[in-house]
């Protein structure tokens, strides 16, 4: 199992306050940080709009100029673009087949159970190399510090 | 004709650890063809089972998506750049 995806306090609370504001919708952003030496860390998030306008309920996508805008905001940062989080509503922090058949390699998922508008269970996974599963990942949560 | 095609993040690791690669193509096609020809782990991630692209891979050539153009038979010029960009999808039921 990889390391585990390290994240700070007040950037787990803005996912799940992501995933409150949006509900019963998904919501969905960038994750942005650092990977290397065996550490993978969260730094800071990108926000972005659900673009699955006729699903949103247990749907979300993000446009490629959407990744395009993650990808730079990240490089302006001096960081890189490392996974996405998204809320899957009155629903378990499981990924589904759906998200499976449309996840990337390499990135870290993180998904926030919203129930009944409170967020829940928060969990983040990482595509095989072979498409066929997800392996969890764990997700260390650290205090906070100055932010970058 | 030499054309750059730029990996995303998450496919570097089944492109030697390569931001770009450069290939010999006249299209689009011929391009990525290449492209998994000598970097045969990134077949899955890129086409599904059937040999077509996956619907979230798309492919830009220079600042054009090639959808709107002349899609894999969209034809590359010395030097222009072929980008694969993600889209993200995904959601909480089958």
């Amino acid at each position: 199992m990889s390391a585990p995806l390290r994240i700070r306090e007040k950037l787990m609370r803005r996912i799940h306050a992501h995933g409150v504001e949006t509900y019963p919708h998904e919501c969905c952003g960038a994750l942005l940080g650092s990977d290397g030496d065996g550490t993978r860390e969260v730094l800071d998030l990108l926000p972005l709009a659900n673009r699955r306008n006729d699903s949103p309920r247990n749907r979300f996508e993000v446009t490629p100029d959407d990744v395009r805008l993650a990808e730079k905001t990240a490089r302006e940062k001096r960081i890189d673009l490392i996974g996405w989080y998204h809320s899957h509503p009155d629903a378990p922090a499981r990924p589904s087949e759906y998200d499976r058949d449309h996840a990337w390699p390499w990135y870290s998922y993180i998904i926030v159970s919203v129930q009944k508008g409170e967020p829940r269970d928060t969990t983040s996974w990482r595509l095989h190399d072979d498409r066929a599963g997800y392996d969890p990942e764990a997700i260390e949560v650290v205090a906070n510090r100055a932010s970058i | 004709m030499a054309v750059k095609v730029i990996i995303p993040t998450p496919l570097r690791a089944y492109a030697g650890k390569q931001e770009s690669v450069e290939v010999q193509a006249a299209t689009v096609g011929e391009a990525l063809l290449a492209l998994t020809g000598k970097f045969g782990e990134l077949k899955k991630h890129l086409f599904s089972e059937d040999g077509r692209l996956r619907s979230f891979v798309n492919v830009y050539v220079n600042d054009e998506d090639v959808r709107y153009l002349q899609k894999d038979q969209t034809p590359v010029r010395e030097g222009d750049t072929v980008s694969i960009v993600p889209s993200i999808a995904g959601g909480a039921r089958n």
